[in-house]
């Protein structure tokens, strides 16, 4: 019958203004900026530099400097400079570490190729500024976050992080101990191996963070076979 | 001859003035509508409000549209909208033409026998004018019935697009 | 405005006459009926001006909770900072539309341009004039008032022409065509809708049609004509075509935005389209206003026992709830085409009004029919209502199938 297509139409819209008062799944604005939707915990923006103990930001910083994630970075965005002391012994801390994020595309390559878990993926998106040539050059300070910080955006990859980093402080200084054990000759051999087995496992959980740390016995049977992330 | 009078009766015939004076074709077919609005006016003066309305609803509403239709569908381009004098020549025989019809008018005016009273005339009612109109002048509105049910019967025939078999239109 | 009986009504429903009354009622006898129009006037347009600001908001609103989302929620009051659940957006709006620049095109009609939304407005207004907002609140009694009510507002159409002319675009002049072919297709059946009415009271004046809407059947029932078989079917056809001589959706071909920009109303910026939009709103509201005149019972309450609420309140109650059946629709349905609204009007809308005409002539000759011969009237009405509506509807849609091609 014609019409009877109107009186549906008009009947679907009627419930959708009816709705909208009583039932979220009919009132899809989050409005902004008085509400923010719950980002997902993979979200990534910009990256930032972790450093493990807020009381002495410069000093417990995880990047050495090695520039592998200036060499890895597609728009080549990072800018990096060891710190060298006097006699030109290379620190193995950054003196410079800009990052330009106007030209950064949040590719997370930087992350992945890091050894040392030292630079992750923030999560800030309000980072709109009038100040074009300055603001959006991040320097070392800048980018410098707490590793709390690291739990607090990202908590099972930062779980997963310091498990490794644990279990591999701890197998260096297993390794350490078997060197000031009785044979010194046997452990100048066995070092080699035990830290080569040691370096495995912290760069598969580098590259592919597992909820739970692989137990280390299992770690050699299961070469870098690609965890499913949660 | 009062004020209301002499001002409705100045605006249309300015109005009417001013539209054939003007060479701007759709601005002279605007005031010739304003016109037909101020004998509206003088409908209402007289105190025919039925027919003051019939008048605005049929001319300025209705007539007016096939106006600029007709002046815009006419036109090669809209530039063209001028009205030019074919030539000089025509000026004479356009003034005696008018001047004869403006004779026969004037005469039939001044030479019909129209009543005046002194008391204004009762208040006619929409009731009284449908009583007219469906009882002594039954014949006259069916005969006019009937000549406009053709010229719309003519108007759809001519605007029909033919046959159904050249029609390409999706139905 | 007449003046009935003051005295024998509830304080409520005499209080407009009282306050004008109070205002005026000092002034000589031969001044006081211009000073009482002059008053009459001026409230009209205040009435209707904070009603056009607050239907923009109210549209703007339901339009957005039918489509999931708050509608304008953050104009705050100016120098004040509050923000009001968007009750000041028509404040802004109007800021807006005041200090955007007038821009006329070069080769444009300035005086044609400028007369366009003028003359629209005009007409508008001037259709507000005979529609009884109350038992003692109508501004101008005239016998012929169904017919002034149509008269002004084919006039507007001659405005649409001229604002689509002047532009000197041709876009906006084939805008305005199709616009006008629009205004001009539902003026037959808007009025052939209205014509069983007048039958039916017996009277052009809209007065003595809201009056014949009065009595209650046995005593509960409104005697609304919209509750009677020609009347619904009256009221359906007057909505739809309402709908289209007020260019609202989904008959907005002349001035929808992907519709030739804005069709007739291209080059118009800053006051003048706050006009035309104004004159847009006015004219929605003067329709939807006698269209409760007519089929809705005017300001008469439904029910006796509610009759305490005054009359103005039944008559704006009845005509927001109009408005917000515009609305309703304008969130729902798509946009017509014009070659799918053209003949929508000719080939459904006239035909049906035209044996709508026909049932009400029956029922208004079958009124003295008694006991069992009223039920038969009700089912020979309904039957002459539904029938030529499904046999027509049916022919409406065919013509709709599997596309086919023809390739040359």
């Amino acid at each position: 019958m014609l019409g009877s297509g109107l009186l549906q139409g008009l009947a679907v819209t009627a419930k959708n203004l009816a709705g909208s008062f009583h039932d979220p799944t009919r009132y899809v604005t989050t409005e902004y900026p008085e509400q923010r939707t719950k980002l997902p915990e993979n979200y990534r923006n910009f990256p930032f530099l972790v450093h493990d103990d807020p009381a002495d930001p410069a000093g417990t910083l995880r990047c050495v400097a090695c520039q592998i994630c200036e060499k890895e970075c597609p728009p080549q965005c990072i800018y990096i400079v060891m710190e060298r002391d006097e006699k030109g012994k290379a620190l193995k801390r950054p003196k410079v570490f800009d990052i330009d994020i106007s030209v950064c595309m949040s590719c997370q390559i930087c992350v992945e190729v890091c050894p040392f878990d030292a630079i992750k993926m923030d999560q800030k998106y309000e980072i709109a500024t009038r100040d074009r040539f300055g603001a959006l050059l991040l320097h070392r300070e800048d980018l410098s976050k707490s590793n709390a910080y690291y739990h607090q955006i990202h908590p099972t990859e930062a779980a997963g992080v310091d498990a490794a980093l644990a279990e591999q402080k701890a197998k260096q200084a297993a390794a350490k101990a078997a060197k000031a054990a009785p044979a010194p000759k046997a452990a100048a051999t066995t070092t080699t191996p035990a830290t080569a087995a040691t370096a495995a496992p912290a760069q598969d959980a580098a590259i592919s963070p597992a909820p739970a740390a692989p137990p280390p016995a299992t770690a050699p049977d299961t070469p870098a076979k690609p965890t499913p992330a949660p | 001859m009062s004020l209301a009078f002499l001002l409705i009766a100045f605006l249309t015939v300015a109005t009417a003035a001013v539209a054939m004076a003007l060479r701007n074709l759709i601005r002279s077919a605007l005031l010739l509508v304003a016109s037909w609005a101020g004998i509206a006016a003088f409908y209402l003066w007289a105190g025919a409000e039925f027919v003051a309305f019939a008048q605005v609803l049929v001319y300025v509403g209705a007539i007016s549209m096939v106006v600029l239709f007709a002046v815009l569908l006419t036109r090669p381009s809209r530039d063209e909208t001028e009205a030019t004098p074919a030539s000089a020549g025509r000026f004479l025989p356009a003034l005696i033409t008018g001047g004869a019809v403006l004779g026969v008018l004037a005469g039939a005016i001044v030479g019909s026998p129209l009543r005046t009273s002194a008391k204004p005339p009762a208040a006619f009612t929409v009731r009284e004018l449908g009583l007219q109109l469906m009882g002594p002048h039954a014949a006259a509105l069916v005969v006019i019935g009937a000549l406009l049910t053709v010229a719309l019967l003519g108007a759809i025939v001519i605007a029909a697009p033919g046959r159904p078999g050249d029609r390409e239109d999706t139905r | 405005m007449s003046a009935p009986a003051a005295n024998a009504m509830p304080l409520l429903e005499r209080l407009p006459v009282a306050l004008r009354d109070a205002c005026t009622g000092w002034l000589p006898e031969s001044w006081r009926w211009l000073a009482n129009s002059l008053l009459s006037i001026v409230a009209l347009f205040v009435v209707f001006a904070t009603l056009f600001a607050l239907l923009t908001l109210a549209e703007r609103k339901i339009l957005g909770r039918v489509q999931n989302r708050p509608g304008p929620n953050r104009a705050p009051l100016p120098f004040l900072g509050i923000r009001t659940y968007g009750l000041a957006q028509p404040l802004a709006d109007g800021i807006k539309m005041l200090t955007k620049e007038d821009i006329v095109p070069r080769g444009a009609d300035r005086v044609l341009h400028f007369l366009a939304p003028v003359a629209l407005l005009a007409f508008s207004i001037m259709t507000l004039a005979v529609i009884p907002y109350g038992r003692t609140l109508l501004p101008v009694e005239l016998d012929a008032a169904v017919l002034y009510f149509f008269a002004a507002g084919a006039a507007t159409e001659l405005a649409i022409f001229m604002a689509g002319w002047a532009s000197r675009n041709k876009y906006s002049l084939l805008a305005a065509m199709r616009a006008l072919a629009q205004l001009i297709s539902y003026e037959l059946p808007l009025l052939l809708s209205v014509v069983p009415v007048v039958l039916v009271a017996g009277s052009l004046s809209t007065r003595v049609i809201v009056e014949k809407q009065g009595e209650w059947l046995f005593g509960a029932l409104p005697q609304w004509h919209v509750f009677t078989p020609w009347g619904f079917a009256g009221f359906l056809i007057f909505l739809v075509a309402a709908l289209a001589e007020s260019n609202r959706s989904p008959f907005d071909l002349p001035e929808a935005e992907s519709e030739l920009i804005a069709g007739h109303l291209t080059e118009y910026s800053g006051f003048k389209y706050a006009l035309f939009f104004m004159a847009e709103y006015f004219g929605m509201c003067a329709l939807s206003g006698m269209g409760v005149t007519l089929f809705l019972g005017g300001w008469q309450a439904p029910f006796p026992a509610l009759g305490f609420i005054p009359s103005y309140g039944w008559f704006a109650a009845k005509l927001l709830a109009l408005l917000f059946v515009f609305m309703w629709i304008r969130a729902t349905f798509p946009r017509l085409r014009i070659d799918q609204l053209t003949r929508l009007a000719w080939k459904f809308l006239v035909p049906l009004a035209l044996v709508n005409l026909f049932t009400a002539a029956f029922w208004v000759l079958s009124a003295g029919w008694a006991g069992p011969f009223a039920f038969a009237r009700w089912v020979v009405a309904g039957a002459l209502v539904v029938g030529p509506f499904l046999v027509l509807g049916r022919r409406l849609s065919t013509g709709l199938g599997p596309r086919t091609y023809r390739y040359a």
